[in-house]
């Protein structure tokens, strides 16, 4: 009885909740009808169900993107920034959370005002200094500046999952003779590879959808990364639209697999670190 | 904890090093990290203050013009118009995607079975990249391919014309298309500060005869409210760097009408060369971000819970 009663109760809240999801899903499912239909069906049905199926789009889409090279490029940078990153952080988050740094709270400080710099006031000497020492349309080059901007992200995450880590497993190896180094390697990253995973799929996330620096930096097409190739792409064929929706789809899909299967870690990874896409 | 863990180290000669490590070596930890930041970030950001007083094109001699740049900045028209809509977005995004969110996240506080479903779909489009959303509502938008033409049939006409080409529309059109991907990341945020909510206060609210409006207005909103204020903080930062949608839907235009600063300082560095102008709006940028961190100090300082 009571029961029955709570659930009419909730009734209002799902009919808010369908609309929203409705609200957030269709603009999704119609990119993904669109991606197979032809433009000619596009301009009869813009959002209705289609016809019928044309895959040929995403062939076509897959070769005229050049989507073999473009997400060669983004794993490359991905691939790089993550284990960089991940290095860096690693580290740094040890000290720290488990070594008694001194001043520690002044960099946790001088983190948290980095962090929120425009890019735009840096982005512009960088560019210069970058040309300068011939990094301008490098991976290497893009790589070092996608280190250097998401990995006092990473240090905070880890950092938080590290204090969280028992103290006596550290005290005990200290006790044996374990050095610093030790204990990191030992102790500290075995415990902590959820973190560790956690802070990757987000810098992961982060190099795949970058948009800034990638159309500033890497001009040679065959350089691009998919984000800033499919933006190109999307222009040359402004008036098909089923072949650049099927563009977006090749991009969007490896995402929403990923996203599905490891939803938890990537929305706790997400709204830990306040970095926006 | 009954189990027991006993380490082997691997070696035990540097034995000299364990607890007492130095200082120093402590640092090493940090240092690289530290080191790559000051490259990228630190030193850049310096030589971006001191350009905004040169007249540098990116080539050649380098200039020192005093404040010029700065004068001629609150000459600027364009300027003014961008930093016009900075502020316009600002309050778009402190406003909508926060009602929605909340919205979102208080139905979602109250239901059982089915969260987990529609906190994947709310913070689906979050994921998604810039490229994609605005190829997805470029679209659906589009005055001849999209569904204005198909309302306009059923007598629906206020979106059967071009929302991106046009002036009065084109920034509320693109702040449409941001705040659509990025709402959902507010309800995760709320939610997990909402079911934080000493469920007891609910009981004596309801056993006082608190509607659910009054219960959210009354319980939730001053328990969320360290959340709340963070979010703010961070939507007013964000909404000074604006910079992918705006560009990628409309680059601004037409004639400037969606120009924010970021993208006027993109086209100055990078199609009018004129460095050490656009380095002067980055400082106008930073100065923004200074602002709402400094409100955001005060209002702790003062002893908000926050």
């Amino acid at each position: 009885m009571l029961n029955q009663q709570r659930v009419r109760s909730q009734i209002p809240n799902y009919i808010v909740l369908l609309l929203l999801a409705l609200f957030a899903l269709t603009p999704i499912v119609i990119l993904f009808f669109n991606s197979v239909k032809t433009t000619v069906e596009i301009g009869r049905n813009p959002i209705g169900f289609p016809e019928e199926l044309r895959l040929d789009n995403f062939g076509d889409a897959w070769q005229q993107g050049g989507y073999a090279v473009t997400i060669r490029n983004s794993l490359i940078m991905m691939s790089a920034t993550i284990v960089s990153s991940l290095t860096l952080a690693g580290l740094a988050a040890y000290a720290l959370a488990r070594l008694k740094l001194r001043g520690s709270a002044l960099i946790a400080f001088y983190f948290l005002v980095g962090t929120s710099v425009p890019p735009q006031l840096f982005m512009v000497p960088l560019f210069i200094a970058w040309r300068q020492l011939g990094l301008i349309n490098t991976h290497l080059g893009m790589i070092i500046i996608y280190t250097g901007l998401y990995s006092p992200f990473a240090t905070y995450l880890l950092r938080s999952y590290m204090i969280g880590l028992p103290e006596e497993f550290m005290e005990a190896a200290r006790i044996d003779g374990a050095s610093n180094f030790q204990i990191f390697r030992t102790i500290i990253l075995p415990l902590s590879w959820p973190g560790f995973m956690t802070a990757g799929l987000v810098i992961g996330l982060n190099v795949w959808n970058e948009f800034l620096f990638a159309v500033t930096f890497l001009l040679d097409p065959s350089l691009k990364p998919v984000a800033t190739s499919l933006f190109e792409f999307q222009g040359r064929f402004s008036r098909d639209w089923g072949l650049t929706s099927a563009g977006s789809v090749i991009m969007v899909i490896p995402i929403i697999v990923l996203f599905l299967f490891l939803q938890r870690r990537f929305i706790e990874g997400l709204t830990q670190g306040g970095l926006k896409g | 904890m009954a189990s027991t863990i006993t380490i082997h180290p691997r070696s035990s000669t540097d034995r000299s090093q364990h607890s007492s490590q130095s200082a120093w070596g402590r640092w090493l930890f940090i240092l690289p990290l530290l080191i790559l930041n000051l490259i990228v970030v630190v030193v850049p950001s310096i030589f971006g203050l001191l350009l905004a007083f040169t007249d540098w094109s990116g080539y050649g001699p380098i200039n020192f013009i005093g404040l010029k740049n700065f004068t001629a900045l609150f000459e600027d028209p364009i300027f003014f118009k961008s930093l016009g809509n900075n502020l316009i977005w600002t309050a778009i995004f402190l406003t909508v995607p926060i009602a929605v969110g909340l919205l979102g996240a208080y139905m979602l506080s109250g239901i059982k079975r089915g969260q987990i479903f529609f906190r994947i779909v709310y913070f689906l489009p979050y994921v998604f990249a810039s490229v994609v959303n605005t190829q997805i509502w470029r679209q659906i938008l589009h005055p001849r391919v999209g569904i204005g033409p198909i309302l306009a049939e059923y007598g629906i006409s206020f979106l059967d014309f071009p929302i991106f080409g046009t002036r009065e529309t084109a920034l509320l059109g693109v702040a449409f298309v941001d705040g659509w991907h990025f709402w959902g990341f507010l309800v995760i945020l709320y939610l997990s500060a909402m079911v934080a909510v000493d469920t007891e206060l609910y009981e004596v609210a309801r056993l006082d005869g608190a509607t659910r409006f009054q219960q959210f207005r009354f319980v939730t909103l001053p328990s969320i409210r360290p959340t709340l204020v963070f979010t703010i903080l961070m939507i007013t930062i964000w909404s000074s760097l604006v910079f992918d949608y705006v560009f990628i839907m409309t680059g601004g235009g037409p004639a400037n009408s969606s120009e924010v600063m970021g993208t006027y300082l993109y086209q100055n560095a990078f199609q009018r060369f004129d460095v050490g102008y656009a380095a002067s709006i980055g400082v106008m940028m930073s100065l923004w971000v200074m602002l709402a961190i400094a409100g955001f100090t005060y209002l702790r300082w003062r002893g908000w819970e926050i």
